[in-house]
Order: C-alpha cells, then sequence, then structure tokens
C-alpha cells in the first residue's frame, strides 16, 4: 500500500474545499451549468439520466480495508447501498445528490480517496496490473512508477485543458492485465540489456468510435526520464490535437493523421529540448515514492498446506480453486479474485455490506488489502494458501465466489441505458441474461477463457472492440439493436474485433452468442484452442454463416 | 473586463487596437499577431511600449525574436476548455526566457486561476468582477503542488526531500 503523507493529504482536502465553494456557487447561480461542468466532471460528478454519478478513483487498483469501508459507508449514507467497479479502476455512485456531494468527498478523503480527474479532459486515474507487486515474474512493482505519474498528472498546470481525455495504464508483466494497448499512453515496464529499469511507451491507443492498438512511439525510455517523455507527447498532443470534432480529439487520431513517425519526431524535438530538467527522476525521488509502498510481512509457509489438501476433496472449492485462485511471488501465498459477475447480476457491482465484509475479510486474510481489475473484479492479493479453505466458505456466502473468472460469464458490460445518458441501448440486461444462458460452470469451463464485452453505445465504454465477442448496443428506428464482432484481444496480442453482420434485436442477442459459441465447440481444433484462437484461424466467415443462416 | 495584476485589479496601460486602427505615436498598444509581423520594427520603435495578442494556434517561433522588445504578450483562451494557451505560455517563460508581462485573456475564470499563475501568467483580463474580486483568495487555495513549472514553487517530491534532509540533520 502506498501511504499519503501530509503533503498527498493536504491537496486532496484542498482539493474538496475548492469544490464545496464551487458547488456552492453553482447552487447560487454564479457558476453557469457550462462553466460548472468541466469542474464536476474533473471531480468525477457525471450527470446521468436519473441523478449524478460520483465516480471515485482507485489509484491502480490498491485499497486498503479502512478505504473499502469508507467507500461502504458513501454507498450506505449518500447512495442506495451499493457500488459499481469501473473497467478503469474506479467505483461509481449512481444516485447521489449534488448537495451532499462535498461530504461525500470529504468522507472518502479522510482515507486518502479522491475522485481528482477521474473525468474531464486531462490526464486520467492512472492504472496498472492489479496483481502488481504479487504477480509472479513482474519486472518491478508497476505502482511506483504510477504513483509518480498519479502525482505528476494531478492538478498539472499546463494539461488540464487538453483536447480530451487521456488515459495511462502501466505493465510490468509479460502477460498485460492493464490492456496497455488501448490506451492514450501504455508504458510496458522492463530492464535493458544493461539492467537499467525503463519503458517501452506506446501512444495512441483507443477504443471509442475509431478504435485503434497503440504504436511503439519508443522501445526505451529510461525511468528518470520517464514524465518528461510523457510532457513531451502531452505537450504536443495540447498543441496540436483536434478541438474542432469532439469524436476525433483523442490522441489516437493525431497520432494517425501524423502517421507514428511524424508524431515520434515532433515528441523527439520536444523531448531534446526539455529532457534535463526539473522532471528528471533522480533515484533518491524514487527511492523515497518506492519507501512509502508497504510490503506485507510475509512468513515462510507450506506451498502445499494440509489445510488445502483437506479441502480439495470438495468438488466445489475445487472448482473454485482452480478458477480463482492464482500464483503469488511468495510461496505458501496466493492471489485470489473475487467475482462480482454472479449469475444474473450486474456485472462490476458490490453492495455496502459485501463492501464492509470484504474488508474485514482483506484484515483478516490479506493483509488489508483488496484490489481492482479492470475485469470489474475484485482481487484479496495476499491470502496464505492454509486460509483459502476458510477463505472460500465465507466468500460463498457472501455471492463471491462464483467460480467464473475469465470465462464466458465473466462479462464486462458498462451501465448502459439503465444509468448512462449517452447510451443506445441497455447492457447489464445482456450481460444477465447471457449469464443465465451459460450459468452451468461444466459448461462454461468446457468453452473455456472466452471474454463478453458489452457496450451500450459507440463510447465503448465496455470495451467491446477487444472483447474476444464483444456486444455493441446501437440504436435503429426507435429500438435496441446490437452489432456483434469477435476476434477481439486486449491483452499483450491486443487486436479489434471484426464485426459479423447486420445488429440484431434485443431479443435475440443471447440466442445469436449461443450459435457462436456451438460454432466454435465444433470448430475448434482441439479442446484447449481458445475461442479468440479458433477464430483467428478460421476468420469470422463460418461463424457469420452460423449466425445468418437461419435469420 | 477588470484587469489584475499583482493580486489587485488595475488600469490597463495598452490600448487595445483592432485590424484598422491607427497605431498610436505616443502611447502604449496591444495589436493582433498579424498586424505586429507585417511590420514589426515599426511598431517596436515608435518609443513607447508594444503587447502582442498572440492566438493560441499560431507558432510561438515567429514571436520569438521579440519578446526582449514587447511589453505584454497576451495569450487566449477562446473559451476555458481549450488549455493551448497554458503550453505556449510555459514555453515562453520556460524556454524562451520571456520576462514581461504574460497575459492571459478571452474567458478568464476564477476557477483556472492557480493554473495560469502556474504556467507563468502575471496579468489576467478577468470575464466577470467578482472573479476578479476574488483573484488574492483563489490563488492561495493550494498550497501543495506536484509538478516543477517556471513559477519556482517547490514541489512536493522536493519538499519531502528537504523533510528527510532537516530529519536527519541534528
Amino acid at each position: 500500500m502506498y501511504a499519503y503523507d501530509e503533503i498527498d493529504r493536504t491537496l486532496v482536502n484542498e482539493r474538496v474545499s475548492e469544490f464545496r465553494d464551487q458547488v456552492k456557487r453553482r447552487l447560487s447561480g454564479e457558476l453557469t451549468e457550462d462553466e460548472f461542468k468541466m469542474l464536476r466532471l474533473m471531480n468525477g460528478v457525471y450527470l446521468q439520466l436519473h441523478a449524478y454519478m460520483l465516480r471515485v478513483a482507485i489509484p491502480y487498483g490498491t485499497l486498503s480495508a479502512p478505504q473499502l469501508r469508507k467507500m461502504a459507508h458513501v454507498a450506505r449514507r449518500y447512495d442506495r447501498g451499493y457500488g459499481h467497479f469501473t473497467t478503469r479502476q474506479n467505483i461509481q455512485f449512481n444516485w447521489i445528490k449534488l448537495a451532499d456531494l462535498p461530504d461525500a468527498l470529504e468522507d472518502l478523503a479522510s482515507v486518502g480517496i479522491h475522485a481528482m480527474q477521474t473525468s474531464g479532459n486531462c490526464v486520467r486515474n492512472v492504472t496498472t496490473d492489479q496483481w502488481a507487486g504479487v504477480a509472479p515474474g513482474e519486472v518491478e512493482d508497476p505502482r511506483i512508477w504510477a504513483e509518480l505519474l498519479r502525482q505528476y498528472s494531478t492538478m498539472h498546470p499546463e494539461f488540464t485543458y487538453l483536447p480530451r481525455k487521456f488515459k495511462i495504464a502501466i505493465t510490468a508483466s509479460d502477460h498485460d492485465r492493464a490492456a496497455i494497448k488501448v490506451h492514450d499512453i501504455g508504458l510496458r515496464l522492463l530492464k535493458n540489456a544493461s539492467g537499467e529499469t525503463g519503458f517501452e511507451v506506446l501512444v495512441g491507443g483507443g477504443l471509442g468510435r475509431t478504435p485503434f492498438i497503440g504504436k511503439v512511439i519508443k522501445p526505451f525510455v529510461a525511468g528518470r526520464d520517464i514524465l518528461s517523455y510523457v510532457e513531451s507527447i502531452l505537450r504536443v498532443y495540447n498543441q496540436y490535437g483536434r478541438r474542432d470534432n469532439i469524436y476525433k480529439a483523442r490522441i489516437k487520431i493525431l497520432v494517425h493523421e501524423l502517421g507514428i513517425e511524424k508524431f515520434s519526431a515532433e515528441v523527439e524535438e520536444e523531448w531534446q529540448a526539455m529532457r534535463d530538467s526539473a522532471l528528471q527522476l533522480d533515484d533518491e525521488i524514487v527511492a523515497d515514492i518506492r519507501s512509502r509502498f508497504q510490503y506485507p510481512g510475509y512468513q515462510t509457509l507450506s506451498d502445499t498446506p494440509d489445510e488445502l489438501t483437506a479441502a480439495s476433496a470438495d468438488p466445489q472449492f475445487e472448482r473454485w480453486l482452480n478458477n480463482s485462485v492464482a500464483k503469488h511471488q511468495k510461496p505458501g501465498y496466493a492471489i485470489v479474485t473475487l467475482s462480482l459477475k454472479p449469475i444474473g447480476g450486474p456485472p462490476g457491482d458490490a453492495t455496502a455490506d459485501q463492501m464492509d465484509a470484504i474488508a474485514d475479510l482483506a484484515d483478516k486474510y490479506s493483509f488489508g488489502e483488496i484490489r481492482v481489475g479492470h475485469e470489474q473484479n475484485l482481487a484479496l492479493p495476499n491470502v496464505a494458501k492454509r486460509d483459502l479453505p476458510a477463505l472460500w466458505q465465507r466468500l460463498d456466502e457472501l455471492g463471491l465466489a462464483t467460480p467464473n473468472v475469465n470465462l464466458i460469464t465473466d462479462i464486462i458490460a458498462c451501465p448502459g441505458l439503465d444509468y448512462c445518458s449517452l447510451a443506445n441501448a441497455r447492457a447489464i440486461p445482456i450481460a444477465q441474461e447471457l449469464t443465465r444462458r451459460f450459468a452451468n460452470h461444466e459448461l462454461a469451463e468446457m468453452i473455456g477463457r472466452l471474454h463478453i464485452n458489452i457496450s451500450g453505445c459507440i463510447n465503448a465504454c465496455g470495451h467491446h472492440h477487444v472483447g474476444h465477442i464483444g456486444i455493441l448496443g446501437v440504436e435503429k428506428n426507435n429500438a435496441e439493436f446490437y452489432q456483434i464482432t469477435i476476434g477481439g484481444r486486449a491483452d499483450e496480442g491486443a487486436v479489434v474485433g471484426t464485426l459479423i453482420g447486420p445488429a440484431v434485436p434485443y431479443d435475440d442477442v443471447a440466442n445469436v452468442i449461443e450459435d457462436i459459441v456451438e460454432s466454435y465447440l465444433a470448430l475448434r481444433a482441439r479442446p484447449d484452442e481458445l475461442f479468440y484462437q479458433t477464430v483467428e484461424r478460421l476468420g469470422v466467415e463460418p461463424f457469420k454463416e452460423r449466425v445468418y443462416a437461419t435469420r | 473586463m477588470p484587469l489584475v495584476k499583482k493580486g489587485e485589479i488595475v488600469a490597463d496601460a495598452y490600448l487595445h487596437l483592432g485590424d484598422e486602427a491607427e497605431i498610436p505615436e505616443n502611447d502604449s498598444a496591444l495589436v493582433l499577431a498579424a498586424r505586429f509581423l507585417a511590420d514589426p520594427e515599426a511598431i517596436l520603435n515608435r518609443g513607447h511600449s508594444t503587447g502582442v495578442i498572440w492566438p493560441n494556434n499560431r507558432d510561438l517561433d515567429e514571436l520569438v525574436p521579440y519578446l526582449g522588445k514587447l511589453g505584454v504578450v497576451a495569450l487566449v483562451f477562446p473559451t476555458f476548455r481549450d488549455g493551448r494557451a497554458y503550453s505556449q505560455a510555459r514555453l515562453l517563460r520556460e524556454r524562451y526566457g520571456y520576462k514581461g508581462e504574460l497575459r492571459a485573456t478571452g474567458q478568464v475564470l476564477r476557477d483556472q486561476f492557480v493554473l495560469m499563475v502556474r504556467a507563468g501568467f502575471d496579468a489576467f483580463d478577468v470575464r466577470k468582477d467578482a472573479d476578479a474580486d476574488a483573484f488574492a483568495a483563489t490563488v492561495k487555495r493550494y498550497s501543495v503542488f506536484y509538478q516543477p513549472t517556471g513559477d519556482g514553487r517547490v514541489t512536493a517530491l522536493h519538499r519531502r526531500m528537504q523533510a528527510r534532509l532537516a530529519a536527519n540533520t541534528p
């Protein structure tokens, strides 16, 4: 965990007090809605279909137990008793009143949590691998760099009114759990030949109306130079990014229009002019940030404790163990994913009671630490293997042990037309129906790893382009229709999926997905050929034929 | 629109000239970039101070040769949401060493004062009277700054290092 010091806390408190003043001026009419809108967005406040929504940042996906309890408190006191975890390591409260917002933010600030820059045309919450610091084989803990970037980008005097929003993600593992290739800047932590820590820098990835996979702009930027290099990218973007059309304003369009060579030359020129500035990080500064991440005092424990062996006789436990528990850096410990995707439930929601219970379990079993991943699930990153059976019992009682992590019912979905004023179509009920269709765990296991992503509109908050199966809600003659893409990927091999054909109506979506899955089961070369691999091998044609043969 | 300098509302010493108005021989004048560039020497050699209103989409390279002779550079925020002038301001101050008055013009509102000060602006053509009155209090709202910019404020990272150093020095 990163511990905020007095300096960080002061800034968060000053921000809350500023926002309190802004809300007051809005309520008195001193600020127009046009003037207030950007200010509230930069404090995480959206106006949705039915109410204001507050999006709170969970920097690099790490939460302490007291922080999660405070989220539960906000859900209970100011909202309707639940929160929604998003695809960018944030939590959203959907029913909050404008006049209550400053108080809610003040409560969150008391545990070092804030909503700064979770929206607006600024640098958003810097995200990373939810297994950072515990994943075997990672280069080093990417959260140190995420925290440096968080501080650097918070209230940046030059880059708070960019052409459009700006998202940065970091991975330190070969298997990219942070989806860096679909971010405005993607950073892959690595060591160069001389053992120096640095980053491969990608730029111009993004989804939305015009999806692009990020391109490598520089194969290696040393850690000490990362802030100046990011600043160079932001400065070129701030000056030349399009501001005439909101749909062409993201950096991906600038990179695309200029071409990566020209864009990188512009950045390089800018960087050469300022790389030796005060932004250069010396080892001491990095060490200072590193020293404020506290790591658990791990014990020397057996990697095959008796408790685990005994519990493995229970097939339900065994199924959960195989599905939701991952290898840890330390022997005797494991990373446990908590599925927020119960059969029939809205993806990514957690009730206040669940949050409190998870915080208690984190205290008891995970050194007080909780993680939030972009797949809208939570994780307890530091569980002693001997405690797994006891933990599973409790999670099962809480409805948090559905053994469907990375399976077809582990669906990513945006809030869609149930909440969002931008949406064309509902996303949550589609997800709920699909989880019912594939509720049988044997079937889901037989299908294997398969990511379904659902967005209720072209803004693509559900990352449908990079779902193995992507479902995009569109409006057609005042009715909800859905375009289906297949073969997308969000990981290190990121690729945008291919549309299989005309959009299908709301009632037919689950049938179409069943047809696609049945085709896959019939077509796969071997049981361990994953869905996207079959699509890669055969193309979309056989799936298309099957889906549209009778439609 | 009130002009705020050094935290106070002051009279504007510069005449704002449109494209047509005659350039006064014996008064300070603020002229548009295109007009200035048409004959910079003539305007600069009047014996009175000259300011230039520089659009936010025009390359600063054309302005740089004259910086030492200008009394004011006025950068433009067509709306407060268009942040290009922040980059121009920092470049003028930090890269090109511009020392004269750097004026924020356009939709200049209270809630951007802190950012503007940090980017190097020291004069503000404030849109609303109430915002101008609140200037001094508003810029003191924040005491913590994460980024090093030309305004010289000590960053959080360096404050921590200093605190550590002080703690280790008996």
